[in-house]
């Protein structure tokens, strides 16, 4: 009862009248008015407004800071590229070079980079909500939006947005493009740039038509099993097969493998050498090593990768197969990137003695097969469409499968409504991403993607490449595009082209903008080096560079191969900005001589990685330069000192700046620089 | 009764389904202590920001013989950013810890504590040093790796062999911050750009200002200032003094 007295009472006053009345409305009016100016005035970024001015206060450039601030809402307006970015309303300092310092976020200045802030904006690289005036609304993903920051780690999926190039300061997104296109990724899913260019895969996982010539049907069945098993560093995926379905396989391919056309496989009559080590320096000498790894006791892998992993060839291979396959691998496999040796059957016998050696008992123990049935190859055939392996390897009588796994050319944008996130997961699409890659079949039954073994470091790379593919990479304005680099079609002519096919100089070589970055670009040997010795440097290659692994193998080449060789280099791989003509190849006076010895070692200290006297000089950087006199043509060694990266990029001779005197003497010293016409490096 | 378990049951549900952090993990009981945690390898590595490092973090916790404990509890704390996995643990059967960590958004030093307890209860710690790099830091890198590093760089891989024992005056390494701290960022290009005889240095470093751009050039010295050790710390702005 009383409680209702006093309400009425209250009432009475505030609404009692009509005057009484108005006046409480207004003021409750005048109140509401107030609410979106206070609202406005105690935000969020003028919090952090306040904070700057007080941090900055006590800095002894505080006048310069003081002056250079801006208060109220900040905004990059970039229409063309869509940014609307207000987060320089609370990161006030990120052009201020005095506050690199600061240690704390969001007063640092912004890390040196090659784009202005005011004509990209933040969320081009960064992501997350550019209108935003929150922090947590322009950092995280909300219910209104659903773009969040992208975590530092994949900031460089950001520059792959227009630069299909590789970057020098962008290590992790390179490795991540290479690594999709070397492990497999682009078999199955296809990446469609905006330009409509489809990526290519980079990787030739063999031809398995005629696997029964190679190996048994116990090793596929080991391999499918377990590939890691059998050699660490093979790119082929785990299916994680059952012990059925790998029978089956294995049965099938067995079934459906055909003979190679010609090709008999018989044991050659030859004898191998009868020292027991001839096969190992064989394998030496032969430089097998600069393409495979073997393992060593310590469990090392020496060697490289660009042919397989041989620690346990001989528990692979057929030995028949084996010493048809030394003896010219294209008539088992037309485009294999293994030169064909030329060896005698003597080398062949002794190098597959060496070689089939190479076993491990335990990888085909346990694994014991009976005959196939019709049931189980037919079986194994299903499984094999089902998996798609004809997505990779050529097998006979199934076709590539098109569209086989879901395309990636936008992966980098797919909207978090739309993915399944496993339990324990932060739902962000990195996160899914890199997910994905580390353990593919852990989110949900039945899925057929096959589990990689790849390191965490690698899976951020190939994180980083993927986000990258996204939705603003295709609506940017296409000036700002900076296309990759792609490999040409480059066939060399003729029977020397035959011939360089044949010893598949481009696994190794670059020319004209094909092949591998191993050994010296070739575009321009002919305008390079001298005839002479080049015909020996084929018949015997001895290495310019002794700290090298890797070097050039000896072919064991005809003197018709060689002549025919040489001619086309000399003739056809010629620079334009080189005239052979220009400079005597002899005549040089010894004064010029001279001068040149003295500004090698003083001026220009040359030996320091170079070695011209191997009792004095140490450097061993660049190449042996003891007989370079009878190498390299006086007009190429001029040019050279002129502009090393001229004729050839990146390569790591710094560019000198040199006068034509100092470049003429020096072309002088090093031409009178003929050697003993013997090695003198020792190997 | 029934009904009061049935509200604690109810509140607890709740609780559990309103509470958004989650329960941290059971933290392993320790079966020994040691005196004292060092470093065993791990430290002073380099890695683009937010990124992992190349190489584990491990420590080893020993006893007052320098005798290595097994299963001792270790904890690592770093600042915000740092993804440390894992943050705690036991010692193994050597004596050791070990956890992967991924440094944070914002380029330089990270001090990682890794800490444990001794028989007293009192805490014994050890702190190890990370660096992580911005973008012009990684281009020096970078071309660190392609240019500088096989005279400045005195180790040697099967990959590259190092030309430094081959030098007569030997090159700085890029992190010896007590020479290389002392020479300005204008010293340092003019090396860079002109060569060694520039400063009177040795001939045997050449310019590169012909081969390097600018800008490549200040990306070199930035990574130079990033990794050197004793930390590099400027030598400030100066500004006219407000009387």
């Amino acid at each position: 009862m009383a409680l209702k007295d006093k309400f009425a009472t209250i009432w009475q006053r505030l609404f009692g009248d009509s005057v009484r009345a108005f006046g409480v409305v207004s003021l409750l009016f005048l109140a509401s008015l107030a609410i979106a100016p206070a609202k406005n005035y105690f935000s969020e970024w003028r919090h952090y407004q306040g904070q700057y001015l007080k941090m900055i206060r006590g800095r002894g450039e505080a006048l310069t800071l003081r002056r250079h601030f801006q208060g109220d809402l900040q905004q990059i307006w970039l229409p063309e590229l869509g940014v609307v970015d207000r987060c320089t309303t609370c990161h006030i300092g990120l052009k201020e070079p005095s506050l690199a310092d600061v240690s704390y976020q969001p007063f640092r200045k912004h890390p040196a980079i090659p784009h202005s802030l005011d004509q990209f904006g933040c969320v081009m690289c960064h992501r997350g909500q550019g209108p935003a005036t929150t922090v947590e609304e322009a950092h995280r993903s909300t219910l209104a939006w659903e773009q969040p920051i992208l975590p530092a780690k994949y900031t460089e999926s950001s520059c792959g947005q227009c630069h299909r190039d590789s970057l020098t300061g962008t290590p992790q997104l390179n490795q991540g493009r290479a690594l999709l296109a070397r492990s497999g990724c682009l078999h199955c899913h296809a990446v469609k740039l905006a330009d409509g260019t489809l990526l290519k895969a980079t990787d030739d996982p063999p031809s398995l038509s005629h696997i029964a010539d190679k190996t048994t049907r116990e090793w596929i069945y080991a391999w499918i099993k377990d590939p890691q098993a059998y050699a660490s560093s093979a790119t082929m995926p785990n299916f994680k097969l059952s012990d059925d379905a790998a029978r089956d396989i294995s049965a099938f391919l067995i079934a459906n493998s055909t003979p190679v056309a010609g090709g008999s496989l018989s044991l050659s009559a030859a004898k191998a050498a009868t020292d027991p080590t001839a096969g190992g320096s064989l394998y030496g000498e032969s430089f097998c090593a600069s393409c495979h790894a073997v393992q060593n006791a310590a469990g090392n892998l020496v060697g490289g990768d660009v042919g397989p992993e041989l620690t346990r060839v001989g528990s692979k291979v057929k030995p028949e197969w084996l010493q048809g396959w030394l003896r010219n691998p294209r008539t088992y496999d037309a485009g294999t990137g293994m030169p064909h040796y030329r060896f005698n059957d003597q080398q062949i016998a002794t190098l597959s003695r060496f070689l089939m050696a190479k076993t491990d008992s335990d990888l085909l123990a346990n694994v014991h097969l009976d005959t196939a049935t019709p049931e189980q190859i037919a079986h194994g055939k299903r499984l094999v469409m089902d998996y798609g392996c004809a997505s990779c390897h050529e097998i006979g009588g199934i076709k590539k499968p098109e569209n086989f796994a879901p395309e990636l050319s936008r992966i980098g944008s797919k909207p978090i409504t739309q993915l399944i996130f496993l339990q324990g997961m932060p739902h962000t699409l990195p996160d899914y991403i890199a997910g994905k890659i580390r353990n593919p079949r852990a989110f949900a039954q039945g899925l057929k993607m096959p589990q990689h073994t790849f390191t965490p470091a690698q899976i951020d790379a190939l994180t980083t490449a993927l986000l990258s593919l996204n939705d603003r990479s295709r609506s940017l304005p296409p000036s700002l595009m900076v296309a990759g680099r792609t490999e040409p079609d480059y066939q060399p002519a003729g029977k020397a082209g035959q011939l360089m096919h044949d010893l598949a100089c481009f696994s190794c070589h670059r020319i004209n903008g094909r092949g591998s970055d191993m050994a010296p670009d070739l575009s321009w040997e002919g305008s390079s080096v001298q005839r002479k010795w080049l015909q020996d440097f084929l018949k015997n290659p001895n290495t310019l560079r002794p700290a090298l692994i890797r070097r050039m193998p000896r072919f064991n080449l005809s003197d018709a191969d060689i002549n025919e060789l040489t001619d086309y280099i000399m003739t056809v791989y010629q620079s334009p900005s080189v005239d052979r003509d220009s400079m005597p190849a002899s005549g040089y006076s010894q004064v010029e001589v001279e001068t040149g010895k003295q500004i090698f070692y003083s001026k220009y200290a040359c030996q320091s990685c170079h070695i011209v006297d191997t009792k004095r000089d140490k450097g061993y950087v660049g190449p042996t330069l003891t007989q370079v006199g009878s190498r390299l043509s006086a007009a190429w060694i001029y040019a050279w000192m002129k502009n090393p990266q001229a004729l050839r990029p990146g390569t790591i001779e710094p560019n000198r700046g040199m006068g034509d005197d100092d470049a003429r003497a020096l072309t002088a010293y090093l031409m009178s620089l003929k050697g003993s016409g013997r090695l003198e490096a020792k190997q | 009764m029934k009904r009061s378990f049935v509200l604690v049951a109810l509140l607890a549900l709740v609780n559990s389904g309103c509470s958004k952090k989650t329960t941290p993990a059971a933290t392993a009981k320790p079966t020994a202590f040691g005196a004292a945690i060092v470093e065993s390898s791990g430290g002073k590595q380099i890695t683009a920001v937010g990124t992992r490092l190349p190489q584990p973090v491990v420590v080893q916790v020993n006893d007052e013989q320098g005798n290595a404990v097994p299963g001792a509890f270790v904890e690592l704390s770093a600042p915000a950013g740092v993804t440390l996995d894992p943050p705690n643990g036991l010692t193994d059967s050597s004596g050791q810890f070990t956890s992967n960590v991924g440094l944070g958004g914002i380029a330089g030093r990270y001090q990682i504590t890794a800490s444990t307890t001794d028989k007293s209860q009192k805490r014994v710690e050890s702190k190890v040093e990370e660096i992580a790099l911005g973008y012009q830091e990684v281009v020096g890198r970078q071309l660190n790796d392609q240019y500088c590093d096989r005279c400045h760089n005195s180790e040697s891989t099967p990959e590259r062999v190092s030309n430094f024992d081959n030098l007569e005056i030997k090159p700085h390494g890029f992190s010896e911050g007590d020479s290389l701290n002392k020479l300005s960022d204008a010293d340092l290009t003019a090396i860079i750009t002109h060569g060694g005889p520039a400063l009177n240095k040795s001939p045997s470093m050449p310019p590169y200002g012909y081969t390097l751009s600018k800008s490549d050039i200040q990306a070199v010295i930035a990574y130079i200032r990033a990794v050197s050790d004793p930390p590099f710390h400027g030598f400030g702005l100066v500004y006219a003094k407000n009387q």
